[in-house]
């Protein structure tokens, strides 16, 4: 069957048709879009949403709302989302940010999805008709879902408290070896008072670094405080191997990279 | 940028037009406004498009292929299958009496490596030529695969192709192609130190932006025009005429605008099947590679294996260099064994070296079939050479430049492989290197030159 | 096959077209509309050969569907050129020696361009940023970046 788009201008009605086999939602186009051109048949029939309400980016009471259907690039350009900029800049090149949306981001395959990672340590909502499910839960099942995600809600970080790091070995733009977002809270002591790492390319979608967030609490950001974060950084991962790099590379950089993050 | 006219000056000549002068490229004002024509910009009505069915295995029996699901897709013009192919075993450098022919246009029986031609389907649209290829059903028995270069010359590996009867080009000179100079033996027992060491290199990828391709339009007097981006156009016609069995004076080829070749785009791949496609149906055909088979369909530099053995002088002189290459041709020749029997001319790089033993071997492998790109056949050679050479200089306590100086190739040298150095300006183009990069050398080897005479 | 009625404004014009759905601007401008100056180099949104301008922003028409382009302003490389007069970018890119096989070119140009829109004095890392999303397997990049900037100092100082 010949590939046919379907435009409709609310979620609700969407959501139906998306329902039927063989039918994705278009997003930005940089992953269903590829995936027809490389040849993968198994999808036939796109669906779209003209509603403007998905594009709109809201900062009110230090909480972020970002319309599933906000690109990179207005992300990364918006005034008051500083903090996360650096998280939608690591996507692609200026064209590819022109069109890769928050929504899309969380469906992107590793060595894809830097933004998504920054969205799992910064705990984000995610909101479908359904309700709101919170993102590591989303990720986990997102194979399966079926509902169109509609945005993304988060707490604004301060850039203090912020980190983002991708590694890729073209620059400026390239596809992740690795990519790390971590969430830092300091006591008033310069200990660690709550911590949330999130990893991509360490397993086929954005994880938690629970072993080096564990080891992090009550330590102080020093080669020596973070010692045993790093040591146990690789725990429960499983690097991707592709083109870029191999899983044993991946590990065996993470806590180089780890480091970097944490002691910049 | 500057010119260095000091060097040759006995042979400058000043009042060149050409040479020196900043000229404008002929085709950059078709570049730059969009209107240079490459293949993929002719556009023709009722045009079919062509996908590939290929193999998923390295090495594999072909018990049966079914193409009725195929055949009844809606779309779907035409399939066509080795039988379809007047000579489907070829090899592109019989045009130089170079063969066997060991290569099938589309698989026949067996397939040798991942990603081989197996069926070709033709359809109006590129989709429904996808989903026709999806439903093309292949029942392949699994053969074991070799992919080592080592394991694959051992007794009793896989034989990865029946149209040499041995995993190795034979050469005219036997197994490998040889260069022997001197005596290598007795180089050894003068030197003062012998190194030996190996290297080894991957499959490189052109990747070229525009992906390798053609579209044909059947002229209606039973001739083919064929626009093409392939690096070899009389080549490419010449063995399109063999494996159609259609005389050159049918097939009118339109080229020469490539979208970045590299090398890459001098194999006979795409040419001679759609020109088929569009003889069987009457129809326009475009065949054009994904990106995913550019990168890994498509002929990478080949793989190679070098082994230098050295013997040098404290004094840095190196009076032997015995040097075994081994080339990953993969499952066919391409252009392997000439790219293999080049490095055997070129070793022992551009140095003058007494005592020379060369064997240069063209391996066969269940991997992608190696071909052409930039300086195939030497460039691993000298990245390998050079290498050796910081080696030896360490190993002597000489400065590597310096080491180069006194080994370097001057005209009136016999080259191992019996050809006079001429031209040389190596020398030359070291001591400007020492000059810009700041990397002195002792007075004696800046007053040296090519020539000789200075030494 | 449902076809779907498409019009937009290309280079200044307006165009209208019945188009299989599904089809990406990419094919639509090439193989209907005539126009084959955008390239199509990976159609995986990598390597930027097909870069165009949809209202005023560098998108990649290969990952873009034409049914989508309703009523947007396309601009393109072949619309460059005006009266026969070459743009500036187009001057710069002869002069730098910044084509060799050409076929990145025009995608380079568009993306040339939006920069120079938006930021007339661009820094040499502004040049490589608005670059990044276009590969170039030829020049080594050098001469291209080298023709954006010449472009800016050029209009600067046509300016002054």
């Amino acid at each position: 069957m010949p590939l046919a788009l379907q435009t409709f201008p609310t979620v609700k009605d969407a959501n139906a048709t998306l329902q039927a086999a063989g039918t994705r939602y278009l997003g930005g186009g940089t992953l269903v879009i590829r995936a027809a051109n490389e040849g993968d048949v198994s999808t036939s029939s796109l669906v779209r949403v003209t509603d403007p309400g998905l594009s709109q980016i809201a900062v009110a009471g230090g909480k972020v709302r970002l319309g599933a259907s906000v690109t990179m690039a207005a992300i990364a350009s918006h005034p008051e989302l500083a903090a996360i900029a650096p998280a939608a800049r690591a996507v692609g090149g200026p064209a590819i940010r022109n069109m890769a949306t928050v929504g899309g981001n969380l469906f992107a395959p590793a060595p894809y999805g830097d933004f998504a990672v920054a969205l799992l340590a910064l705990d984000a909502t995610v909101v479908t008709e359904d309700g709101e499910t919170p993102v590591e839960t989303f990720l986990a099942v997102r194979d399966t879902s079926r509902a169109i995600v509609t945005a993304v809600g988060f707490s604004l970080p301060t850039a203090e408290s912020f980190r983002f790091l991708k590694v890729s070995r073209v620059k400026p733009k390239g596809v992740s070896v690795l990519s790390i977002a971590a969430l830092l809270e300091m006591a008033a002591d310069g200990t660690v008072a709550s911590v949330r790492i999130a990893m991509g390319c360490m397993a086929d979608r954005p994880i938690r670094a629970l072993a080096a967030e564990k080891g992090l609490l009550g330590r102080k950001l020093t080669p020596q405080g973070i010692a045993p974060a790093l040591a146990a950084a690789a725990e429960g991962t499983a690097p991707i191997t592709d083109p870029i790099a191999s899983a044993w590379y991946r590990a065996e950089v993470l806590p180089v990279y780890l480091g970097r993050l944490l002691l910049n | 940028m500057e010119m260095r006219k000091d060097y040759f000056a006995d042979v400058r000549q000043d009042g060149l037009h050409e040479i020196g002068q900043a000229r404008p490229r002929l085709d950059s004002p078709g570049h730059v406004t969009g209107k240079t024509a490459y293949f993929a910009d002719r556009n023709f009505p009722g045009m079919l498009h062509l996908k590939m069915v290929r193999s998923p295995h390295h090495h594999a029996r072909i018990r049966s292929i079914d193409t009725s699901e195929a055949d009844k897709h809606p779309g779907v013009v035409r399939v066509l299958t080795a039988k379809d192919v007047p000579h489907n075993v070829y090899t592109i450098l019989i045009l130089i009496q170079v063969g066997p022919e060991d290569e099938t246009v589309l698989a026949d029986g067996k397939v040798r490596w991942k990603g081989e031609a197996v069926v070709a389907v033709l359809a109006e649209t590129e989709r429904a030529a996808q989903e026709g290829a999806a439903k093309v059903k292949v029942d392949y028995e699994f053969l074991p695969a070799v992919f080592d270069m080592e394991e694959a010359l051992k007794p009793g590996a896989p034989l990865v192709n029946e149209y040499h009867g041995q995993n190795y080009y034979l050469y005219d000179s036997g197994e490998c192609r040889k260069v022997r100079f001197g005596d290598v033996d007795a180089g050894f027992a003068q030197a003062d130190h012998i190194l030996e060491q190996s290297y080894q290199s991957s499959p490189i990828e052109h990747a070229p932006t525009e992906t390798t391709g053609c579209v044909v339009a059947p002229e209606g007097n039973d001739r083919f025009t064929c626009y093409t981006n392939t690096q070899a156009m009389f080549f490419t016609l010449d063995n399109t005429s063999i494996i159609l069995q259609m005389p050159g004076s049918k097939l009118h080829f339109v080229g020469g605008t490539v979208g970045g070749g590299f090398g890459g785009k001098v194999d006979v791949i795409v040419e001679p099947i759609a020109i088929l496609g569009a003889k069987l149906t009457g129809r326009p055909v475009s065949f054009v590679y994904t990106r995913e088979e550019e990168m890994q369909i498509s002929s990478p530099r080949a793989a190679e294996m070098v082994v230098i053995k050295d013997g040098v002088m404290k004094d840095g002189r190196i009076v032997a260099r015995k040097v075994t290459g081994y080339t990953d041709a993969g499952a066919y020749s391409r252009h392997s064994p000439y790219g293999t029997q080049k490095g055997a001319a070129h070793y022992p790089g551009p140095y003058t070296i007494p005592n020379v033993w060369i064997d240069t071997y063209c391996v066969y492998t269940n991997r992608t079939p190696s071909s052409a790109m930039r300086g195939f056949g030497v460039t691993i050679g000298d990245f390998a050479l050079e290498v050796q050479m910081d080696k030896l200089a360490r190993l002597i306590g000489m400065d590597p430049l310096e080491f180069r100086f006194i080994n370097a190739y001057r005209d009136g040298d016999m080259k191992a492989h019996r050809q006079p150095t001429e031209g040389a300006a190596l020398i030359e183009c070291m001591q400007e290197a020492s000059r810009v990069a700041n990397w002195p050398v002792a007075g004696k080897y800046m007053a040296m030159s090519s020539y000789k005479k200075g030494a | 096959m449902a076809k779907v009625p498409v019009e937009f404004t290309l280079n200044g014009s307006e165009k209208a077209e019945f188009i299989e759905s599904g089809t990406t601007l990419l094919h639509a401008l090439r193989d209907k509309i005539g126009d084959t100056s955008p390239k199509g180099g990976c159609h995986q949104g990598t390597c930027g050969a097909c870069s165009v301008i949809i209202d005023g922003e560098l998108r990649l028409s290969c990952l873009t569907l034409a049914e989508t382009c309703n009523g947007a302003d396309i601009k393109t490389t072949a619309g460059l050129a005006k009266g026969g007069v070459l743009h500036p970018l187009q001057r710069a890119f002869l002069d730098a020696f910044a084509t060799q096989c050409g076929f990145c070119t025009p995608g380079m140009m568009m993306a040339a361009k939006v920069l120079l829109d938006r930021t007339p004095n661009p820094s040499r890392d502004d040049v490589v940023e608005a670059l990044s999303g276009n590969i170039c397997r030829c020049t080594g990049y050098e001469p291209i970046i080298q023709a954006v900037l010449l472009t800016a100092r050029a209009n600067s100082q046509n300016a002054a």
